[in-house]
C-alpha cells in the first residue's frame, strides 16, 4: 500500500499543458472482480490505464482507513469491487462493504471530496467486459471531474 | 409511565439527600457496591468512585457540575463477562448511560450486571473551568442555585461545556432509575422515576414515598430542549461552513498534535488497539522524506487529519455527544464540534441513535440484503 501511495505520489504533477491523468485506486476482490480483472487482460479488452488495483481477499475487508487514506495521499479516486449481492465468496462481506461506502458517502462529502470520486460496483468474476467498461467509464468521469484538492493542499 | 417516588431532601442539601439515597441502595442485598462521582480533595471535580461501605459516602456527589471522565468504560471494567458477584449500582449522567449500552452491544459490558440510576443533567463545567466555580462557590447554596437554572447554570460569565449547552439527552430515560431535578424545588425534594421492570422492583423495595408528577418537570424540559436544538442547529451550521472543504478542515484542527487523547478519552472509540498506535504509523524515513519531496514540505507530525477522519468513520454512529473528546484536549480543538455534526448525520443516515435502545444493533454489525441502492446505480 504504501508503495503505491508513494508511486501515486511521484505521478501526481503532469507536465505544463499535458492532459490530466486522473490516479485511480480499485479495492477489488479476489474471487470476482479481481478475476474479472485477468479476464478482461487475457481477452486483451483495452482498459483505461488510470486504475492501480489492490487485490482484497474480500470487499468486506475494506476499512474505510483505507479509503480515506487513498483520498488523501493523491489518489483522484476511488473504486470498490466486488461480487454480485448472493454471489459473495464469505456469504456476506460485499453487504458490509456497501454499508462502510454509504458511511463514507455522509462523511466525506461534507469535507468538500466530491461523492463523485467514490464508486461501488458489483462485478462478477465472468464479467470481464464488464470491467472494461466500468473503469473505461469511471476513468473518463474523473478526467471531466478533475485532479482531487487534496493533492495540492499542504494537509495536515 | 413507569410510577414515581419522592426522594425527600432535608436541611436544603439535595447532595446529603442523594449521598442518603446511595446508602439505601447499598443496604439493599442485591447490591455490592455503588459507582457514583466522588469529590476530589483540592476543589478538582468528581471522579468514579466504586464505594462498598456505607461510610464511605460521605463525599459522593453526583450533582457537581464537575465531568472529569465519561464513567461509561469504568463501568464496564464492573460488569463485563458472567459475575455472581453481586449487582453495582450505577450513578451515571445521561450520556455516560447511552455509552455504556453502546459498549454493552459490543459485549464489552453487561446490563445484567447493573442497576443503572441516571438523572435530569445540569450539564457540567469542562475540566479547566470547574475549578473556578468550585474555588468560588463550591457550596451547597450555589450548587442549588446552579441546579435551579434547570441546564442553563453559568458562573462569572462561564457557561457549562458546549457539548453540555447542546445536549438534547438530559433526562436518563433509558438507565433503570432516574432522578427528576427539572422544575423541582431540589431544597425540598427530587423525583425518582422507575423506567425498566428491573428499577420498578428496586424501587418498591427502597420504600420510598409515593410522588406524583405535577407536570412542572415536563415543561422545564420542553423548554430547555427547545433552547438546547436551537444551539445545537447553530454549532451544526457554524461546523458545516467552517470544514466545508479540505483547507477549512485542516485549519479546523491544525493546533492538533496528535496526542490522541480524544481518542482515550471518548467511551465509545471501543477498539482494544487503536492502529494509529500501531507499527502501520512507524513510517520509514524515506517514506517521510517523499511525501516532503512530492508535496514541498511536510507537516510533522503526519496524518493529523487522516486520523480524525478515520475516527469519525470507526465511531461517529456511536457518539453519544458528551464532549469529553474535547474536555481532553489539551489544545483547544473543537473536537466535540466536528463529531456530533457529522454524528448527528451519520446516526441519521442508518437511521440510528446511539444508546436509544440496548437492542438496536449498531449500523456497521448489520446489513439488509436489499438497502441504499443509490451506491451502485440501482443495482442490488
Amino acid at each position: 500500500m504504501q508503495e503505491l501511495i508513494a508511486t501515486l505520489e511521484t505521478q501526481s504533477d503532469p507536465l505544463p499543458g499535458a492532459a490530466f491523468e486522473p490516479a485511480i485506486v480499485a479495492f477489488v476482490c479476489n474471487w470476482c472482480t479481481y478475476t474479472a480483472a485477468d479476464l478482461a487482460g487475457t481477452s486483451r479488452m483495452v482498459q483505461s490505464p488510470n486504475v492501480r488495483l489492490v487485490r482484497m481477499m474480500c470487499t468486506g475487508m475494506v476499512d474505510p482507513k483505507y479509503i480515506i487514506k487513498a483520498l488523501l495521499g493523491g489518489a483522484d479516486a476511488v473504486l470498490v469491487s466486488g461480487c454480485h449481492p448472493g454471489d459473495c465468496h464469505y456469504i456476506n462481506g460485499n453487504y458490509k462493504a456497501r454499508r462502510r461506502v454509504k458511511l463514507l458517502m455522509e462523511i466525506l462529502p461534507r469535507f468538500g471530496i466530491d461523492s463523485r470520486r467514490i464508486k461501488l460496483t458489483w462485478v462478477g468474476a465472468s464479467e470481464g467486459n464488464e470491467f472494461a467498461a466500468t473503469v473505461n467509464r469511471f476513468a473518463a468521469e474523473i478526467k471531466e471531474l478533475g485532479p482531487i484538492d487534496t493533492r495540492r493542499l499542504p494537509l495536515l | 409511565m413507569g410510577s414515581i417516588a419522592r426522594i425527600e431532601v432535608k436541611d436544603g442539601n439535595p447532595v446529603a439527600a442523594l449521598q442518603n439515597f446511595c446508602a439505601r441502595l447499598l443496604a439493599d442485598s442485591e447490591i455490592t457496591a455503588v459507582l457514583a462521582p466522588r469529590q476530589l480533595p483540592g476543589n478538582r471535580g468528581a471522579m468514579p468512585a466504586l464505594v462498598a461501605a456505607p461510610e464511605q459516602l460521605h463525599d459522593i456527589d453526583p450533582l457537581a457540575p464537575s465531568f472529569r471522565l465519561n464513567a461509561a468504560r469504568m463501568l464496564t471494567r464492573l460488569t463485563r463477562g458472567a459475575d455472581d458477584g453481586g449487582l453495582v449500582a450505577a450513578l451515571l449522567r445521561p450520556c455516560e448511560v447511552r455509552a455504556f449500552i453502546e459498549l454493552c452491544k459490543l459485549n464489552q459490558g453487561s446490563l445484567e450486571n447493573t442497576l443503572l440510576v441516571s438523572l435530569d443533567c445540569p450539564g457540567a463545567f469542562s475540566n479547566t473551568d470547574y475549578p473556578r466555580f468550585a474555588a468560588n462557590s463550591g457550596d451547597t447554596w450555589s450548587l442549588v442555585q446552579f441546579l435551579g437554572t434547570s441546564g442553563r447554570g453559568t458562573h462569572g460569565g462561564i457557561e457549562i461545556a458546549r457539548a453540555c449547552c447542546t445536549c438534547e439527552h438530559t433526562t436518563g430515560a433509558e438507565a433503570d432509575l432516574s432522578i427528576g431535578l427539572f422544575g423541582q424545588d431540589v431544597e425540598k425534594g427530587l423525583l425518582l422515576m422507575a423506567n425498566t421492570p428491573r428499577g420498578e422492583g428496586f424501587m418498591t423495595r427502597l420504600g420510598l414515598p409515593e410522588a406524583t408528577d405535577d407536570g412542572s418537570r415536563d415543561k422545564a424540559l420542553e423548554a430547555l430542549l427547545a433552547e438546547r436544538r436551537a444551539a445545537q442547529e447553530l454549532m451544526f451550521a457554524e461546523t458545516t461552513a467552517a470544514t466545508s472543504d479540505m483547507t477549512g478542515l485542516s485549519q479546523f484542527l491544525s493546533a492538533c498534535v496528535n496526542c490522541y487523547n480524544c481518542r482515550a478519552a471518548c467511551p465509545v472509540c471501543y477498539c482494544k488497539e487503536c492502529v494509529f498506535l500501531t507499527d502501520v504509523f512507524e513510517h520509514k524515513p524515506w517514506q517521510y522524506l517523499s511525501w516532503a519531496r512530492q508535496r514541498g514540505a511536510l507537516k510533522m507530525p503526519t496524518d493529523t487529519v487522516f486520523f480524525h477522519l478515520t475516527r469519525l468513520a470507526h465511531m461517529s454512529t456511536a457518539c453519544v455527544g458528551c464532549g469529553q473528546c474535547s474536555n481532553a484536549c489539551p489544545n483547544g480543538v473543537p473536537v466535540m464540534e466536528l463529531f456530533k455534526t457529522i454524528a448527528a448525520a451519520t446516526q441519521k443516515a442508518f437511521e440510528y441513535e446511539a444508546g436509544r435502545d440496548p437492542g438496536e444493533a449498531p449500523p456497521l454489525s448489520v446489513f439488509r440484503e436489499r438497502e441504499f441502492p443509490e451506491l451502485t446505480g440501482g443495482l442490488d
